[in-house]
């Protein structure tokens, strides 16, 4: 005649099996941060002074109309295509920069009617009014996908670590200044100096 | 038999409830963790484009500027793209002075590193975006942050 009463659950447990669920979640939740592509925009210079004269061979021009097609050096082109377009002619090395230094670092073709040197490359987008934002960002990230290549392969060869790895570590130190570093950072943004100009959208 | 006639019906036993705080507060504890603050409701349709080579933004230095159609429950304001500062539509001339009192918000000493977070709907006509650099320009704050959603690396 045993009174068989349904024995109760031990609930003692219960706060530690929300304590782990508690850290399970604070470990892998990650709050996100925004991220995008940074760019400066030129100052306004009022000044009279006369551009100077750029050659056509070391102008790269990009034009995006406004139904999101792409014209690159006269011819169209699909926006994956771009990327290589950019690096073969920033890399190109033809001829000699401002102070007649030959290019001894560039890889390309040496091709003599495109760019001279990286200093002298210049890529030159255009848009239109009615381009959308998203094909505008597409074709910057590619043409930054250019110069981040170039550097990230010149920061192998010279000091064998990728061109990320020092901007990183230059961020994580931003309070006190690693001499070599940014040295070392400052040479390789020399060798291929971002030239990106955009004129005003004409229509 | 009476072994049998022992259980009798209505005797189920209470449910303890004395796990209820803890499950309550794994549930707050989340909820605080996984929610994002986000500081200006937005009144336009925002979604952002897609980069891969993109970088981490500083948000001590940051302002936003967004941009983009009016959402659906804002529709009276039409469906042109237009811009957002913190929690108002803006005219074109409207940004100049909002960059100069975000400039004064900063701190001191980072009040000349002042980056321009551009969250633009990818719709939108990029010859907006052209007008609000150009904004930027003459207001001299010229550092601008395309802000873009991550694409993974091929």
């Amino acid at each position: 005649m045993a009174k068989r009463a349904a024995p109760e659950v031990n609930a003692g447990s219960m706060a530690d099996i929300a304590f782990l669920l508690l850290i399970f979640f604070l470990v892998t939740t990650t709050i996100e941060k925004d991220k995008g592509i940074l760019r400066s925009l030129p100052p306004i210079d009022d000044s009279e002074i006369e551009p100077p004269i750029i050659k056509q061979k070391n102008l790269f021009t990009v034009l995006l109309n406004r139904h999101d097609q792409l014209l690159v050096e006269e011819e169209e082109m699909d926006v994956k295509n771009l990327r290589q377009a950019a690096i073969d002619f920033l890399d190109n090395g033809g001829g000699e920069n401002a102070e007649g230094e030959t290019c001894t670092y560039c890889r390309g073709k040496k091709d003599p009617t495109s760019s001279d040197h990286p200093d002298k490359a210049i890529i030159s987008v255009t848009n239109d009014r009615e381009t959308s934002y998203g094909k505008y960002i597409e074709v910057q990230n590619e043409l930054v996908a250019a110069y981040n290549f170039l550097r990230d392969r010149e920061a192998r060869r010279l000091y064998n670590r990728s061109f990320q790895s020092m901007l990183d570590e230059k961020a994580k130190n931003q309070f006190k200044k690693d001499e070599k570093l940014n040295a070392q950072i400052e040479t390789i943004k020399k060798m291929y100096p971002l030239k990106l100009s955009e004129a005003e959208p004409k229509n | 038999m009476s072994k049998f006639k022992n259980k009798k019906k209505g005797d189920l036993p209470a449910i303890s409830t004395a796990s209820l705080p803890d499950i309550v507060f794994m549930l707050l504890f989340f909820f605080m963790v996984a929610t994002v603050m986000r500081d200006s409701s937005l009144m336009i349709e925002n979604k952002l484009p897609d980069a891969d080579q993109v970088e981490k933004l500083e948000k001590d230095r940051t302002t936003f500027i967004y941009a983009g159609k009016p959402s659906a429950q804002y529709k009276k304001f039409g469906t042109e793209a237009r811009i957002q500062i913190n929690d108002a539509f803006v005219a074109i001339d409207d940004i100049q002075p909002a960059i100069y009192q975000a400039i004064n918000e900063l701190r001191e000493e980072l009040k000349d590193k002042i980056v321009v977070g551009l969250k633009v709907d990818k719709e939108t006509n990029s010859g907006l975006v052209s007008d609000i650099k150009q904004e930027l320009r003459e207001a001299n704050a010229l550092k601008v942050m395309y802000v873009t959603n991550v694409k993974k690396q091929q």
